[in-house]
């Protein structure tokens, strides 16, 4: 699947469905994770079962705790 | 109004009526360091009238790379960075009242400040979750707006939130993460602070001009290695239940158990001890009980240093205690006990 994530075009292995799978894929803490798909925000209750379609935008903002 | 300001006049969002206005305002920065000296410069030139800076930990080598108001000779003398920072902003701009407070920013400090002054708004310069999800909680029960802030390696993210209006810290995190990059891990540049410093000052300016409209109202985040930047609308995450700022707000942040305190210090090789009781350290006792068992390596009106097999240990004026030389709590504990009781 290809989608575009934070501005860069990706192509995705067949098993990354979900936002889930992506932010696994990408080996992110989904704690810190908010996660807009095509512009909308994902509430984090329905966020990590979210299905990722070809084409999709995705941005992911991870909180960090430096300064 | 003098020629100092006047770039910032042209400005016509400010323009003279929010210069004024600005000289009226009181910000609270909460840490000295990298974020919190960016912002802290930024707002003082601007000529906010009234700046209270609080940090708990003094200047050291490693924060010149990136901590714009400290000098070689502050990291020499060990100087407190609150106090360290308003040497530095005093030069800088003598129109400007400054407060600085060398202390932990606990709820306690925030009920103190924030029941008793007019604190227009709080900057976010820390360097750690706890830390923000108590200014969180404060900001929310004294409904002052608060800007968070936060980098590391070459990115940062910022947002503005506003009690009752936005979602705050709580509503986009669910607990404390114990996770995440941090500078011990990561590291960071320069270029990234004074990047996410300078999305914190531009929403201060406007909301203490009252330029509410221009308020960007998302998460502001970048990368200046991989080029992107984004803004993300979070507005739909604001919880209506949310413990912090919902219906039935409890603050759980502000909770104060009292017991000793022992915290890891990001990216230090320190743990940092708060005692139960905060009364002040008698540094002149402290130094003679010390000096035959261990050598004194600073000593200064508000700190003594000193070293002890593979620790440096320094005792502050207000109680707090670092013990340098590891990141262990145990160890920490071990060696604390040895000096105080």
């Amino acid at each position: 699947m290809n989608m575009t994530v934070n501005g860069r075009d990706v192509e995705l292995p067949d098993h990354v469905t979900t936002v889930r799978d992506l932010l696994d894929h990408f080996k992110l803490n989904k704690e810190l994770a908010i996660v807009e798909l095509n512009q909308s925000i994902l509430d984090k209750s329905i966020r990590d079962d979210a299905a990722l379609s070809d084409g999709d935008r995705i941005e992911i903002v991870q909180f960090v705790g430096g300064g | 109004m003098t020629e100092r300001y006047s770039r910032q006049v042209l400005f016509p969002p400010i323009g003279q009526n929010g210069q004024e206005v600005l000289r009226d305002k009181h910000v609270l920065i909460i840490g000295a360091g990298a974020l919190g000296a960016a912002n802290a410069e930024m707002i003082v030139r601007a000529g906010v009238g009234h700046v209270t800076i609080v940090d708990r930990d003094y200047v050291d080598f490693s924060n010149l790379q990136r901590q714009n108001l400290y000098t070689e000779q502050d990291a020499i003398d060990r100087l407190p960075k609150a106090e360290a920072a308003q040497k530095r902003l005093a030069a800088l701009n003598s129109d400007v009242v400054i407060d600085a407070v060398t202390a932990d920013a606990d709820p306690e400090f925030f009920k103190n400040i924030l029941s008793g002054s007019a604190v227009d708004l709080i900057i976010d310069g820390t360097d750690n979750f706890d830390i923000r999800f108590v200014i969180n909680d404060a900001a929310q029960k004294y409904a002052i707006p608060w800007v968070y802030g936060a980098c590391v390696a070459s990115g940062g993210l910022s947002l503005f939130i506003i009690p009752g209006k936005t979602p705050c810290l709580h509503c986009l995190m669910d607990t404390i993460p114990q996770a995440g990059a941090t500078c011990d891990t990561a590291g960071i540049i320069s270029p990234a602070v004074q990047m996410t410093a300078s999305a914190q000052t531009a929403e201060a300016l406007k909301w203490l001009t009252g330029n509410i409209d221009s308020l960007r109202g998302t998460i502001f985040s970048f990368d200046l290695w991989t080029n992107h930047f984004s803004s993300v609308d979070a507005a739909k995450l604001k919880k209506p239940d949310c413990p912090s700022c919902g219906a039935n707000p409890v603050y759980p942040f502000l909770s104060y158990e009292l017991s000793t305190k022992f915290a890891v210090l990001c990216g230090r090789d320190t743990v940092q001890i708060r005692p139960s009781s905060i009364k002040k350290r008698d540094l002149q006792l402290l130094s003679e009980s010390v000096e035959n068992s261990a050598d004194i390596t600073h000593k200064n009106a508000f700190l003594i240093s000193f070293k002890k097999d593979t620790y440096t240990i320094t005792a502050f004026q207000d109680g707090r205690v670092f013990i340098h030389g590891t990141s262990s709590i145990d160890e920490s504990k071990k060696v604390y006990y040895q000096y105080f009781q």
